[in-house]
Parts: structure tokens; sequence; C-alpha cells
């Protein structure tokens, strides 16, 4: 069946089959930033944003997303490498396999939550395993980022 | 692993309830727990174009519709206002804020899987759920049914004077809870009556309705004789999370706490 949805701000038109999973379409066009971890709902490491909000995309249908907006780390590149930057900075990535998925969800929550505590934000992200750095140096990153994310508000 | 012919989007109910009478035809939530299972499908049939994703804040009820989102759900300003933290409470420990994004309340309801948060939850409240073909059916009744073809469509709260909580025990953050109990207490024909609902037994949550008036000032070791008893009357097995003799222990404490918390607060 021919599915039609907006990727990274680009119209596709795809044929895929009716049990193909999101994660493997949008891989097979070019979005390797999604990673397979558990293929289960459990790690966060395919999360993408399916009209805005952060969902598994190894548990959505393509089908379904026929219509839909689509953004993965490709579409969010610029705010990705900035908060990036401060994973690197506190030493909150190691092999980097879960980095994609993890940052999705800090850009996703840095949009649903207006200046989180570290319980918000450590309950926002309970859905992203990393198996590397025992989380607490992403915490202080993900902190650090929204600082200076208030203080450039603040500024501008 | 589940493998699927075709996928269907109808445009009226009255479509997919006909494509569901097919034996091999299924209706699709989430995809969340569906998709780990292992069937052949021959029709899937996505409800998410029939307006289902919204909740309804009416004069004497809350209509969530079976498509709604747990997190839709969890952040619900309507349902806070009269219940509190407590749905809040029963949906935040479920996986994370993706997994709810995309898993619905009709998938959690319909299914009634043995480990549901939210199952146990709205079991404990006055629910009912609003069936294409069945009607509107009290939860409680729904719950002892056998998997059949309707359609699940609403899941469908009664406004009213109770008062609600809400706890679990897990293993670790975001797995499946070890027990889960719910609380609520209100007057039911002039009368005060508890609610207690225990999920995750392992099996599927069950109620117990009780017509205790307790008295405010009633003490700890009251509150824990009515505790022990309303425990005493469901059923626990054992499974890899914990055996059966830990699971009552903990829904002893778990109950416990909830009724003494809604008795200092007040009723």
């Amino acid at each position: 069946m021919e599915i039609r949805f907006i990727l990274n701000k680009k119209q596709i038109s795809i044929d895929v089959k009716a049990d193909a999973v999101l994660m493997d379409v949008l891989r097979s066009l070019g979005c390797k930033s999604i990673k397979c971890g558990c293929e289960t709902t459990n790690c966060g490491l395919c999360t993408v944003w399916i009209d805005g909000k952060s969902r598994l995309s190894c548990s959505v249908l393509a089908a379904s997303v026929d219509g839909c907006e689509i953004t993965t780390l490709e579409g969010v590149e610029e705010e990705a490498a900035e908060f990036g930057r401060f994973l690197a900075a506190e030493g909150g990535e190691q092999c980097g396999f879960c980095s994609p998925g993890f940052i999705m969800n800090v850009l996703a929550m840095k949009r649903e939550l207006q200046d989180p505590d570290l319980e918000e934000i450590k309950e926002y992200l309970a859905g992203n395993l990393c198996r590397c750095t025992g989380y607490m140096s992403q915490l202080r990153a993900i902190q650090k980022y929204m600082a200076a994310q208030k203080e450039k508000e603040v500024q501008a | 692993m589940i493998t699927i012919d075709n996928y269907a989007k109808p445009a009226t109910l009255e479509e997919a309830y006909k494509l569901n009478q097919a034996r091999s035809s299924r209706v699709m939530g989430g995809m969340m727990w569906m998709r780990l299972g292992k069937a052949h499908v021959k029709t899937l049939i996505d409800l998410s174009g029939l307006g289902l994703d919204e909740i309804h804040d009416e004069d004497n009820v809350i209509k969530i519709g079976a498509m709604c989102t747990l997190r839709q759900v969890e952040e619900c300003e309507a349902l806070k206002e009269l219940f509190g933290d407590g749905i809040a409470e029963s949906i935040r420990h479920i996986v994370g804020v993706q997994f709810r994004n995309q898993a619905t309340i009709g998938g959690s309801i319909y299914g009634r899987f043995g480990f549901s948060d939210v199952l146990t939850a709205f079991l404990a409240l006055d629910t009912f759920v609003e069936l294409y073909d069945g009607g509107i059916v009290r939860l409680s009744d729904f719950v002892n049914r056998a998997p059949d073809k309707d359609i699940l469509l609403s899941v469908i709260v009664r406004k009213g004077k109770r008062k609600f909580r809400y706890d679990s025990i897990r293993r670790t953050k975001t797995d499946f809870p070890v027990i889960a109990c719910a609380v609520v207490t209100g007057i039911v024909h002039g009368q005060e009556t508890w609610y207690f609902s225990v999920g995750a037994r392992p099996m599927k949550a069950a109620l117990v309705e009780k017509k205790w008036e307790i008295p405010a000032d009633a003490s700890e070791e009251m509150i824990a004789d009515y505790a022990k008893q309303v425990v005493s009357e469901f059923t626990y097995g054992s499974n890899m999370r914990g055996s059966a003799e830990y699971r009552r222990h903990l829904a002893e404490v778990l109950l416990r706490r909830e009724m003494s918390s809604i008795l200092a607060e007040g009723r």
C-alpha cells in the first residue's frame, strides 16, 4: 500500500507492507540515527516524533502514519548538536548507541515541560535506557542544557 | 511475531464492526502488546479515523474515547479535579512517555491484562465501558466477560464525590507491577461504601465492595484489621516477580496506607 507523510519537512511517498514498522521504513529512507534496541517498547532507542509527540517507531505500523508529520534526529540536527555538546562535556555519552533516541526525547521534553525539576526530568526520560553511563552524567548535561536555554530566552 | 495481510482504516464505526466480525480480523489500539504476540491477522482495523481520541467532560460523566492515549488520560485536568493525582499515579509508571503517547486506554481496558495498572485504577471507580454492539456495560462486569468481536468505543467514569487512592510496587522503575492496589470511598445510596481493586496478583484486577462506616478517628490497628479482611478476599499467584505470599503482604500494606490516607484527608 502507498502511504504519504512528511519526513523532516520533506514530502515522502512510499509503498509499504501492511505489517511494516515505521522504524524499518525510516531507516530505509536514510534515517540511520534510529536504532533498533529491544523491539519490545522498553528502551527508547527508536524514538521519533509523530505529529510533535515522541513515540517508539519500532511499534508504530508504517501504514498508520499516512498523513502524519515525522521528525527524526536528522530533522533537528542543529539543536541535537547543541545538546550533544553538553552531553559530551559531562561524559554523558559513551558507546553512543542510545544517544539519538535519548536526544529526541530530551528535546521533546524541552518543548513540553516548563522548567522541569530533577524528578520530572527523570520521570520523563524513564523510557530511555542507557547501559553505559549510569545516567548521572546525562542528568547533569540536561540540567545544564536547560539552564543555558533559559538564559538564552532571558537574554532574547 | 505478528504478521498482517491488510491494514484498514474504516471511515465509520459500522464498517469497523463489520470488518471485525471476520475471525482473522483484529482491532488495533496502540499496537504495544499486540505486536509482541504471535498471530496471523488478515485485516488489522485502525480506529484512529473515527474521532475516538477525545476526552469529554460532560455534566455527570467523563467520557474517554477508546483511542485516547494513556498520556492524554494521565494529563486530563477533569480527572485530576475529581480524583486528585490517583489516575496519573496509575499511569505515570508505565514504561516511558513515548510508550504512553502511543498506548491507548481502549487497548488497556479491552485487553484486560493481568498486569494492568489502568484496569486496576478504573475498576475501583464508578466506571462503564461503551461497546458498539453491547451498549454500556459496567466495567466490573466487562472484566469477567470472555473476549468477543465487539468494539470498545469509550470508557465512561461517573462523576461523584469519591476519594480515590492508587499505589503499586515494582521491582524496577517502568517494569510491570508486582502488585497494584486502588481504594475508592464515597456515599452510595446513602451509605458509606468502600471499593477495593487489586491487580497484578498476577491476574487481572478484581473488585471487592464493602459497606463499611469507618470512623474518621479509626486507629491504625482498626484500619489494619479492615485491610487484612479485604486482602483475604482476593486470590494471589506467583511468578518471576514475586510469590503469592509476598503479593498478599504487599496488598495489605498498600490498602492500609491508602485507607489511612483517605481517612486522614477526610471524606
